[in-house]
C-alpha cells in the first residue's frame, strides 16, 4: 500500500489523539480513583483544587515537576533513570492495537479507529505485558536499596506466574475467534460475547490483569505496609510520576484489552461504537478501583498458590474443554 | 469447596463497599462547615459580665496562681465604689493550653472555657489576648449567677440583704 499525503495526516492525528486521550484519561483516572476511594469509605476525597476537584491532576503534575528529583547515590544513575520509562512506554505501546471504534467512512475512505491492526496482536499485547515488567525489575535493582530490591524480586516472580495464566486464559479467545488480530477479534464477538462462552477464561483473565498492573490484592511489588513503596521507594518527583501514570496508563489498557476480548469491544446496540467502547472500559476501570477499596493484599505464598496451583491449571483445563467442544461441534 | 467459600466472602465485601458509595459521607468540610462543639468543651478563653452588665472579674489571682503554663497575668485596681477589678488582664494564647484549671479556679464564674476553637494568628505576639478582646457581653454558663449578690457585702447592698444571709449580729448588745 502507498501512502499519501492524507493517510500520513490521518495516521498523524489520530496517534496525537489517542496520545491526547491515554494521558488525559490517566490523569483523571487518578482523581477518579481518589474520589471514588473516597465514597467507598464514606470520605468526599479530592474537590479543592476547581470545580469537584476536575484540576487536581494538573495540581499533580505542578508538584511532581517542581519536586527535587534525586538519584540515590549508590544507585545505577543510567538504569535508575531509564526503568520509568521502561514501565510507562509499554503501557502506552498496547494502545496501538487497540480498536477503538467501528471504522469510519472520512474522506472517501476507510478509517479503522485502530493505529495498527497487527496480525499477531495478541501476541504483540503479551510481549509488551512481559517488557514492562522490566521497568519495575530495573527499577528495584538500580535504586540499590533493600526495599526496592525486594519489591523488584517480587514484582519479577509474580508478573512471570500471572503472564501465564493470563496467556492461557487467552488461548480460547483466540481459538474462538480463529484469529490473532484484534479487530478480527471483536468482529469474532458481533452475534454474542465471549464471556457468554467463555466465562470461566474471563474470570481468570480478570484475577490476571488486577495481578498484572500491580494493583491492590496483589500489590506484593509495592506493598507499602512492609515494603515503604517496594520498587519506586527511591525515586521521587516526575520519575516517580512516570511510574505512576504508567500504572494508570496500564489499567486503562488492560480494561480495553478485557472489553475487546470478552465484552466485544466497542460493539453493542443503539449508542455509537465509541461511546460502548468507553462505557466499557469505564466499568473495568471502576471495577479495578473497587476491588482496592475492597481487598487486602495477599500474602506472597497465597498469590503463587492461587497463580500456579489454581488458576494456571484451570486455564489449561479451560483450553482443552474448549478445544474438545470445537472439535465436537 | 473453600474457594467457592473464598468466592463467597469476595462477593459479600464488594457488595459492602458498593453499598458504601451511596452513604453519607462523614466529612466535615472544614472552613466551609465547622462542627458544633459540645456545651463543655474546652475552646479558648472568655471574660464574662455578670447579670447586671459590669465585669465579674475581681482580679483575685487565682486564675493566674492555677494556670500551670503560666499565661495569666494581670494587675488589679480598687474603683470608686470599693470593687476591685483588673486594671488589664492578659492571656497569652500561644501559651495556653486549654486545660480549664483557671475556670476551676475562678470564684466569681468570669473566666470561662467557651467552645470557640479557631484562633490562629500569623503573628506569636497576636495571640496575647487583651482584656478588651477577651470580654464578651454575656453571663456565659450560669447566667443568673452574681457574686456580689452573695458576698459583695457594703458595695452594693447593706449588710444583711443578701440572698440567704442574716441580719448582722451587734456584738455589743451582748455585752453584760
Amino acid at each position: 500500500m502507498t501512502w499519501t499525503a492524507t493517510d500520513i495526516a490521518l495516521m498523524l492525528g489520530k496517534i496525537v489523539l489517542l496520545y491526547a486521550i491515554i494521558l488525559t484519561g490517566a490523569a483523571y483516572l487518578v482523581l477518579a480513583e481518589r474520589r471514588i476511594l473516597g465514597f467507598l469509605q464514606d470520605r468526599i476525597g479530592p474537590n479543592r483544587v476547581g470545580p469537584f476537584g476536575l484540576l487536581q491532576p494538573l495540581a499533580d503534575v505542578i508538584k511532581m515537576i517542581t519536586k527535587e528529583d534525586m538519584i540515590p547515590k549508590a544507585a545505577d544513575r543510567l538504569l535508575f533513570s531509564m526503568a520509568p520509562a521502561m514501565a510507562a512506554i509499554p503501557a502506552i505501546l498496547t494502545f496501538a492495537i487497540i480498536p477503538v471504534g467501528a471504522p469510519l467512512q472520512l474522506f472517501g475512505r476507510q478509517v479503522s479507529l485502530q493505529i495498527a491492526d497487527l496480525n499477531v496482536g495478541v501476541l504483540f499485547f503479551m510481549a509488551l505485558s512481559s517488557v514492562a515488567v522490566y521497568g519495575v525489575a530495573l527499577g528495584g535493582w538500580a535504586s540499590n536499596s533493600k526495599y526496592a530490591l525486594l519489591g523488584s524480586i517480587r514484582g519479577l516472580s509474580q508478573l512471570i506466574s500471572y503472564e501465564l495464566s493470563m496467556g492461557l486464559s487467552l488461548v480460547p479467545v483466540v481459538m474462538l475467534s480463529k484469529s490473532l488480530s484484534l479487530a478480527d477479534i471483536v468482529n469474532a464477538q458481533a452475534d454474542m460475547p465471549f464471556i457468554v462462552y467463555q466465562p470461566v477464561a474471563f474470570v481468570i483473565f480478570l484475577v490476571s490483569i488486577l495481578a498484572e498492573c500491580r494493583r491492590i490484592p496483589f500489590d506484593l511489588p509495592e506493598a507499602e505496609g512492609e515494603l515503604v513503596a517496594g520498587f519506586h521507594t527511591e525515586y521521587s518527583g516526575m520519575r516517580f510520576g512516570l511510574f505512576f501514570v504508567g500504572e494508570y496508563i496500564n489499567i486503562i489498557s488492560l480494561s480495553s484489552l478485557a472489553s475487546l476480548f470478552f465484552l466485544g469491544g466497542w460493539r453493542g446496540p443503539l449508542l455509537p461504537p465509541i461511546v460502548w467502547f468507553f462505557i466499557k472500559v469505564g466499568l473495568f476501570s471502576f471495577l479495578f478501583i473497587w476491588v482496592r477499596g475492597t481487598l487486602p493484599r495477599l500474602r506472597y505464598d497465597q498469590l503463587m498458590h492461587l497463580g500456579w496451583k489454581f488458576l494456571t491449571p484451570l486455564a489449561l483445563l479451560n483450553i482443552l474443554v474448549t478445544g474438545w467442544w470445537l472439535a465436537l461441534r | 469447596m473453600p474457594i467457592l467459600n473464598d468466592i463467597k466472602e469476595i462477593l459479600t465485601g464488594l457488595s459492602i463497599t458498593f453499598r458504601h458509595i451511596f452513604r453519607k459521607p462523614v466529612t466535615v468540610q472544614f472552613p466551609e462547615e465547622r462542627r458544633a462543639m459540645p456545651e463543655r468543651f474546652r475552646g479558648s478563653i472568655v471574660l464574662t459580665r455578670d447579670p447586671d452588665g459590669a465585669e465579674r472579674c475581681v482580679a483575685c489571682y487565682l486564675c493566674s496562681g492555677a494556670c500551670p503554663v503560666d499565661c495569666i497575668s494581670m494587675a488589679a485596681a480598687e474603683g470608686e465604689n470599693g470593687r476591685r477589678y483588673a486594671a488589664w488582664f492578659r492571656i497569652n494564647f500561644s501559651r495556653c493550653i486549654l486545660c480549664g484549671m483557671c475556670a476551676e479556679a475562678c470564684p466569681t464564674l468570669a473566666i470561662q472555657m467557651s467552645p470557640e476553637m479557631f484562633h490562629c494568628r500569623r503573628q506569636v505576639i497576636d495571640m496575647v489576648y487583651e482584656k478588651e478582646d477577651l470580654l464578651i457581653d454575656g453571663t456565659g454558663k450560669d447566667p443568673d449567677y452574681n457574686f456580689y449578690r452573695h458576698a459583695g457585702i457594703g458595695v452594693v447592698q447593706p449588710r444583711g440583704s443578701g440572698a440567704g444571709e442574716q441580719a448582722p449580729a451587734d456584738p455589743r448588745s451582748l455585752l453584760p
